[in-house]
């Protein structure tokens, strides 16, 4: 039921985006879809965090997650590559589907699933290793011994990262003495150094000073033509800068989902509108 | 007196304030810090003052010790330790004590010569020592059987015949002290080394025989080899018996004749004799250059005289080996029981009940764990050993008896709650972030331990095997029952295949300590000795602490990622 609603919500918001704007305007159905959230619930313990969320990712589009504190938009987030796993209370129910294939199928090798959806988590986190190291331990992990391919993967992925001019003189040393936008670019360049075909982003500049902040955005408009980007944010700005679809989660419920003009510019639903208004979140 | 009153209300909200502002928690603090580290150093500082000056070469005195109502008595001999006792102790033990002194000053006093006095040492009154001279001439003769020989050198002879007397003995005993010292090396060197080869291989041959003989494989093929090789074993043994038997000749050649305190002379061979001096004829740097001899002998050479002469060295060796193994088999044992109740066991009741008895155990009584290692280790697990393994030994067991694989095994038992706990904590404190990155970019939970929590948590590990280390090191009570010895005769490595013999008996610098200061016949000469060992065990204890405490802070600062 919810789903069906949310279909009409969806063709509606696209169908007026559509009719008052510029015909560059994203309508979900042009695009590819990468993954596709269906009846998804997620209990913590005897607690509901997700309310039966249905959902589609763009391919290589940004699709930012909005919501104030605690309305489940990181726990969606950490569905997609499965780090609810970890949590013993966790328990799901639904469907997510990378393209045909639902993730949570028993036949999935998590860690393969993980190499395909790569995630970058809010805190920067470098291993204590070297920063070259960093960049290669997914490799490493893929089985990757030759020199060659690591040296020249390690420096594509930093170049990807807009990382490599800064740190090029440096590889060897330890990435934690690295400031901290510059261990988020690092950790960005950790993941797509094993390609992933989509990048999970949990709150990726809420640690860091603006001029980082603004490095990152850049970044993360460079990736999207290469990879699919799910972005969770705190930070509505940020969520119109830099996405093309938003959904805007209150409560464990998605509440509304389409492209990111037409949410911050005619939101369908008045709860979207009084959050993006800042009246409260 | 309304004055008065306010003065004393004043002072005491002076000292409100004083108390409030914390100073007398400072002082009291700072005063408890203070007084543990004066208690460490004075330790440290009188077990090294009274161990390393035993080794000092005192001057030798000569005197008249005159008893009141008794002749007096030529005594010759260092005066060692010296301390008040009082008059009615002594009048109790028989001593004509008339003077009206309250104390008496009672010296220790060396006389060495036991062979003709009975004992190394008696016992003088200071006040009753008189006419005190220190000649020149006075020699010590450092013996390798009956201690230390005090006199004075009358003639040096060869083969029986005088060839040097008065002033021309003394350089003559020099040169062939010198001489009988090399062949004494000599000597050493083949009876322990390369005849200790042989009967290694002699025994290791009959013991290939007797396990044939008892599977009933011996056929005369075999048989025949092994007679050959034994042979040849005994063909080179002849030869080394036949050079041994030259060089004791060699070294028996030379005697010296000493006249001592009583006026008899005594006749000493040189190759009795480990050191010849003259304390008093000796400048500073003379007596620095024994004193340095001295203190390598101790630490470098193998007892002599029941373990009152001589080094310790085979103790030391003995004890960091055992550490050694100790933290082989504790590290891994440790560190995978942490692993698996921090990471993979479901957290729950069980587990909390684990760990409690895991904690509880660290407080067992370490003679405990020396009864199980006697009873599970050397009985069950080394007499199942020699049954199946060297049934062609028995009934003289190899493993099935006290050696320093089990009492390593057994301290690693002590210690393993230690070094359990020290890494259940350095685990818990990797932060979940990393393990989520690495998990992320699609590490199995196996891959993230092996190549992100272990290492991090390497240095929680080293404090773990720190703190084995110094139980384990200073453990005495439960290595009586599973190895180790007075006197082992031989090191557990050595050049004999396979190098390390785990199933041998072993010296321990604790237990030396114990042995020394407890079961020695001569305590007297002993009880120095038990402080330089003392202070050389403590030395070892720091010394293999250091070196973890090294690792660890170099691990440390390659995984410097908890600070933040």
């Amino acid at each position: 039921m919810v789903q069906t609603k949310e279909k009409t919500n969806m063709t509606h918001a696209i169908d007026m985006g559509a009719a008052n704007r510029a015909p560059q305007t994203r309508r979900l159905e042009d695009e590819k879809i990468a993954l596709t959230v269906r009846d998804l619930s997620l209990y913590y313990g005897d607690k509901q965090a997700l309310k039966s969320i249905n959902l589609q990712i763009p391919e290589k589009r940004v699709t930012a997650f909005i919501g104030p504190s605690g309305c489940g938009k990181s726990t969606l987030l950490r569905c997609f590559n499965r780090m609810n796993d970890l949590v013993d209370t966790a328990r799901i129910e639904g469907q997510l589907l990378l393209g045909d294939k639902n993730i949570y199928d028993k036949d999935v090798d998590v860690a393969r699933l993980r190499r395909r959806i790569g995630m970058v988590f809010q805190k920067p986190n470098p291993f204590p290793k070297s920063i070259y190291e960093n960049v290669a331990y997914g490799l490493r992990l893929a089985g990757i011994t030759k020199k060659r391919t690591l040296d020249e993967t390690v420096e594509w992925a930093l170049k990807g990262a807009a990382l490599w001019d800064e740190v090029k003189d440096r590889l060897h040393d330890n990435a934690l003495g690295m400031s901290g936008g510059q261990q988020q670019r690092l950790v960005i360049a950790r993941s797509i150094a094993i390609k992933p075909e989509v990048l999970l982003l949990d709150e990726p500049a809420s640690a860091l000073d603006p001029i980082s902040t603004l490095k990152i955005e850049e970044l993360i408009n460079d990736l999207k033509n290469d990879y699919t980007i799910v972005i969770v944010t705190h930070n509505m700005q940020q969520a119109a800068r830099v996405s093309d679809y938003t959904a805007f989660m209150y409560l464990g419920d998605l509440v509304e989902y389409g492209a990111t003009d037409k949410i911050f510019t005619v939101p369908e639903k008045k709860q979207t509108e009084d959050y993006i208004t800042g009246r409260y979140g | 007196m309304s004055e008065h009153h306010s003065i004393g209300a004043q002072r005491s909200s002076a000292f409100k304030a004083w108390y409030k502002s914390g100073d007398p928690w400072i002082w009291m603090t700072g005063g408890a810090v203070a007084i543990s580290l004066l208690l460490v150093v004075g330790l440290l500082g009188l077990i090294a003052f009274r161990g390393l000056a035993h080794f000092w070469p005192a001057d030798v005195v000569q005197a008249s010790y005159q008893v009141p109502g008794k002749p007096p008595m030529k005594v010759l001999g260092e005066l060692r330790e010296g301390e008040l006792v009082s008059k009615s102790r002594l009048e109790s033990a028989g001593l004509p004590v008339t003077g009206d002194k309250e104390f008496y000053d009672r010296y220790l006093f060396k006389v060495g010569n036991r062979d003709i006095y009975g004992s190394d040492f008696r016992y003088v009154i200071d006040d009753w020592l008189v006419e005190r001279e220190f000649p020149q001439d006075i020699t010590v003769f450092e013996r390798l059987e009956w201690g230390n020989l005090y006199g004075w050198v009358e003639s040096v002879s060869e083969n029986g015949e005088v060839v040097a007397s008065g002033d021309a003995a003394w350089p003559a005993l020099r040169e062939r002290q010198a001489r009988a010292h090399e062949l004494r090396e000599k000597i050493e060197k083949i009876e322990k080394h390369d005849i200790g080869a042989i009967n290694y291989a002699l025994e290791k041959l009959r013991l290939k025989r007797r396990g044939l003989e008892l599977r009933q494989q011996l056929s005369t093929e075999v048989e025949a080899g092994i007679a050959a090789e034994e042979a040849a074993l005994q063909a080179r043994y002849q030869g080394y018996e036949d050079d041994l038997i030259s060089l004791y000749g060699d070294i028996q050649r030379d005697s010296v004749t000493v006249r001592v305190m009583t006026g008899e002379t005594r006749t000493v061979e040189l190759s009795k004799v480990v050191r010849i001096f003259r304390p008093n004829d000796m400048g500073v740097f003379g007596k620095l250059g024994h004193y340095a001899a001295k203190l390598w002998e101790f630490v470098a050479d193998e007892p002599r005289e029941a373990n009152t002469e001589g080094g310790i060295f085979p103790a030391i060796f003995g004890t960091v080996l055992m550490v050694l193994l100790m933290s082989v088999f504790v590290t891994p044992f440790g560190v995978v029981a942490a692993l698996y109740l921090r990471e993979y066991a479901k957290q729950g009741f069980m587990t909390r009940v684990i760990r409690i008895a895991v904690n509880n155990l660290a407080g067992v009584p370490s003679i405990v764990y020396g009864v199980f290692g006697l009873g599970f280790f050397v009985y069950f697990l080394g007499g199942s050993i020699d049954a199946l393994f060297f049934p062609e030994a028995l009934p003289t067991p190899t493993f099935g008896t006290g050696g320093i694989l089990w009492a390593s095994l057994t301290l690693a038992i002590l210690t393993l709650p230690v070094v359990i706990v020290a890494t259940e904590e350095g685990l818990s404190r990797i932060p979940r972030s990393l393990r989520e990155a690495s998990l992320a970019l699609g590490a199995t939970k196996a891959e993230t331990l092996w190549k992100v929590v272990l290492p991090m948590a390497s240095p929680a590990m080293m404090t773990g095997l720190i703190l084995a280390v110094a139980r384990a090191a200073g453990e005495v009570a439960p290595l009586m029952l599973v190895g180790v010895v007075k006197l082992a005769p031989s090191l557990p490595l050595d050049g004999n295949m396979p190098f390390i013999h785990l199933d041998r008996k072993f010296m321990h610098l604790g237990f030396h300590i114990y042995d020394v200061g407890f079961q020695s016949p001569n305590v007297e000469a002993a009880r120095p000795l038990v402080y330089a060992t003392a202070l050389l065990l403590v030395l070892v204890i720091i010394a293999l602490n250091l070196f973890a405490v090294r690792v660890r802070n170099r691990l440390r600062e390659k995984y410097r990622a908890l600070e933040h």
